[in-house]
């Protein structure tokens, strides 16, 4: 990929960008495509996925053979630079007196999550933008579904996600023709399908960021570009360079023929083709800079190789650091007129922080035993999921909203735990008859994930240290959590389903109590909620176009301005929100609003 | 209990895999701290062209010979695939048995005790170290300590070991591509066209058809 800037030529953009995943990617690609200066700034390094991604490495050509560990908890060949679950020298830490200890996944790569993320793509549905009217908990949207149906296909299109139409409750069918059509199912897939509808659990296709076919550029193009022949002729020309899958090697790890979606592979490199966007890596920002009038005028940052610190400024600002780390920059950027914070008025930057609820199950399934192989690499994630299926008997249930369920199985590369059943099954085997054992076994297992809704509250929020400061000088963060009844009751349920499927299927499984099946907050890598979107400056940070309530210029475009955080993964709806205030910024820009 | 092992260990695999990274941790994994090395490193900043162990390989020409053994004993070689030594198992271990997380240090003392109480353990048997002894004493040997639940208590340190090792060897030998297709993973090959779904002969062997 064509990069970077040369530091010293900085000059004044109409817009500055504040991280280079989702949000700030598709908030990048389409301003530069529309002929606005922009000017990214990302606090990791420089990195290229078609160069660096591993595509077909095994694991003997890793430390550990690519097992996790606490420095590469996804395992060696995750694509996750300079970073993980802590970030050399960039501390954060629990409040005194939180019930949980808080998990913080921060890469340090330009793109961001978006390089290693599960790649799932499921709309939010009607019912997930009024939540609190539905049942009186959390918090409404200022907006509906059918506000952001439109930018939800043109995301699809753009972006390239398969799966299927289902018209299931809550869980939107995209528009005709926006879809690529879905991978054939595996067989552990057919398997849950199978056991799932006798107890009255749908499986179905997924949808997740994957081309299964190529791309009609052109076409596609010129569909969500009617007035722009150069977003065009860029964007067009750059889809059809893209390949579909090849159904090998894991989405995890980045994708080198751009088959799946990465801000790195998809966004960045039409934004850089219109020549309107510059891009400054490992450079990190320390607050927004405001005028007397309480103006945005640009943002401070600390170059990392130099360590020396710089200004850069524009007319619009924009922090898509991703949830917390725009927070933290908002409650870092106090001056006279902001004593609390940049747009902070309402106090809520910082709160309602939510993650999904986590719990997992797995089980060893008797007549996947001894199968003949085949390849079932597949698409590098699921094929089939679970939607929540339970909007009917809601009320029965003893807890608000739902989950979806992942699942997987079957034959995937081998990894250090890959027969670890054995373990239980095959005691005191070791020689030709352990090889005759680990060929019945391998492939015989299967895992459920449940991925839910939380609610937010007000024990769930981060803050800024008033004591700590990271090794550039920047004030840390430090969380404080408590789970809710809800919470804790869905992943009991989770557990209770998964036994019940594992149990259906011929396996012995032993459900988990909730409180001890919960995975930690923030490990499941969905944080929301930080500076919410609402229709009131009083109860909310930013109006629905992710523009801050106190300060017009300046605009939020990442999870942090989620009111609610639905069951069903965070990605495609950060991408559709930035594409809704793409259009809205252009409109006030063109009308000298801004 | 077995039912809960598989949970716990094979789990993150099963579903991390499926649902590519950033969705599932392990039960029980070591919690995040903080790193200690402030500077470009392999593991926070991977090429992932080569192949670089930044720890220590600590274990002695001799537990090595020792463990070459072992893990062929466990994983010989046979008709479809090689014994665990010829694709470097023991190599292997060595790296394990070095790096710095919690479980592996756990492991260098399970795996390098383990080595010295099973060399102990020949010499009383047989007044000769592990490898010096017949391959039938050898196999005898593994036979009062394979099974942790049927060794006698005075073994007991042996069937630690076994258990342990054995695991680590199953691991380090299949994520060998040597190994693969006699295990049955037909994967890693790109495919033209659209996935190809599942064979009907597993189709009819599972009760699939129409599903």
């Amino acid at each position: 990929m064509a990069i970077l800037t040369d530091r010293k030529s900085l000059r004044e953009y109409d817009v500055i960008i504040v991280g280079s995943g989702a949000g700030g990617g598709m908030m990048g690609m389409l301003l530069a495509l529309n002929g606005v200066k922009v000017l990214m700034i990302e606090a990791g390094r420089n990195y290229d996925p078609q160069k660096e991604t591993p595509m077909f490495n095994t694991p003997d050509q890793a430390p550990l053979r690519g097992k996790g560990t606490a420095d590469r908890f996804f395992g060696h060949y995750d694509a996750t630079v300079g970073g993980g679950w802590q970030v050399p020298g960039e501390p954060y830490g629990d409040k005194p007196g939180t019930d949980e200890e808080f998990w913080w996944w921060r890469p340090r790569m330009l793109g961001g999550r978006t390089n290693h993320w599960g790649r799932i793509s499921l709309r939010f549905g009607p019912y997930d933008f009024k939540p609190k009217s539905r049942d009186g908990l959390g918090f409404d949207w200022p907006i509906s579904y059918e506000d952001l149906a439109p930018y939800y296909d043109k995301t699809e299109m753009m972006v390239g996600i398969h799966g299927s139409n289902e018209g299931m409750e809550n869980t939107p069918d995209s528009s005709p023709g926006v879809l690529q059509p879905p991978p054939k199912p595996r067989a552990c897939e057919l398997v849950i399908k199978k056991y799932g509808k006798g107890l009255g659990i749908p499986v179905i296709p997924i949808h997740r960021a994957v081309l299964t076919e190529p791309m009609k550029g052109a076409e596609i193009a010129a569909k969500l570009f009617p007035n722009n022949p150069k977003a065009q002729k860029i964007v067009g020309d750059d889809m059809s360079n893209r390949a579909a899958c090849f159904w090998a090697t894991p989405c995890g790890r980045g994708c080198s023929i751009r088959a799946n979606f990465q801000s790195t592979t998809v966004l960045l490199p039409p934004a850089l083709a219109t020549g309107n966007l510059d891009i400054i890596t490992d450079a990190m920002v320390r607050e927004v800079i405001t005028d007397a009038t309480g103006k945005a005028t640009g943002v401070h940052f600390v170059d990392k190789l130099t360590r020396v610190d710089s200004i850069a400024k524009a007319g619009v600002i924009v922090l898509s650091a991703s949830t917390c780390e725009t927070a933290r920059i908002l409650l870092n950027s106090k001056s006279a007129l902001f004593p609390n914070g940049l747009a902070n008025s309402s106090g809520q930057v910082g709160k309602n922080l939510t993650d999904s609820v986590g719990s997992a199950l797995g089980g060893h399934i008797p007549q996947m035993e001894s199968l003949p192989p085949y390849n079932e690499d597949g698409a590098g994630g699921e094929h089939l999921y679970t939607p929540w299926w339970n909007y009917k008997i809601q009320e029965t249930l003893g807890f608000a909203r739902g989950y979806h369920i992942e699942m997987g199985g079957g034959r995937d590369m081998p990894s250090m735990g890959s027969l670890g059943m054995l373990d239980g099954t095959s005691p005191g085997i070791y020689g030709k008859k352990l090889k005759e054992e680990a060929r019945r076994y391998f492939g015989a297992g299967i895992g459920f994930a449940g991925r839910g809704e939380m609610i937010p509250n007000e024990h769930c929020y981060c803050e800024v240290d008033p004591t700590r400061v990271d090794q550039w000088g920047i004030p840390t963060l430090r969380f404080h959590w408590k789970w809710s009844d809800h919470e804790i009751d869905q992943a009991t349920h989770m557990q209770n389903t998964f036994a019940e499927l594992i149990t259906a299927m011929g396996g012995k499984a032993t459900p988990r109590p909730g409180r001890e099946a919960l995975n930690k907050p923030g490990e499941i890598i969905h944080e929301a909620g930080t500076a919410m979107m609402g229709s009131d400056a009083k109860t909310s940070v930013v109006n629905s176009f992710g523009q801050t309530w106190d300060v017009k210029n300046l605009f939020l475009m990442d999870a942090s301005i989620l009111p609610s955080n639905p069951d069903k993964n965070l990605t495609l709806t950060v991408l559709a929100l930035a594409w809704r205030s793409a259009d809205y910024l252009l409109d006030e820009l063109k009308q000298g609003n801004i | 209990m077995h039912e809960s092992n598989i949970s716990r260990r094979s789990i993150f695999k099963l579903v991390a895999a499926a649902s590519a990274a950033g969705s599932l941790a392990p039960v029980g994994a070591e919690p995040p701290k903080p790193l200690t090395r402030h500077f470009k490193n392999p593991l926070s900043d991977p090429d992932y062209t080569t192949k670089q162990i930044p720890w220590d390989l600590p274990l002695e020409a001799s537990e090595l010979a020792t463990l070459a053994l072992l893990v062929d004993l466990i994983m010989p070689a046979d008709e479809s695939s090689p014994a665990a030594s010829a694709i470097g198992v023991h190599d292997f271990l060595n790296e394990w048995v070095g790096a710095p997380y919690a479980e592996n240090r756990e492991d260098h003392d399970t795996i390098r005790g383990g080595v010295s109480w099973i060399n102990t353990h020949t010499w009383k048997l047989h007044d000769k170290p592990f490898a010096a002894v017949t391959p039938d004493q050898q196999t005898a040997i593994l036979d009062s300590i394979c099974d942790a639940s049927k060794a006698p208590p005075e073994l007991a340190y042996g069937a630690r070991f076994f258990k342990k090792l054995r695991m680590l060897t199953l691991g380090g030998y299949y994520t060998h591509p040597a190994t693969w297709k006699s295990l049955g993973y037909v994967g890693n090959v790109p495919i033209a066209g659209p996935y190809p779904g599942v064979p009907d002969e597993i189709i009819k062997i599972l009760g699939l058809e129409g599903v």
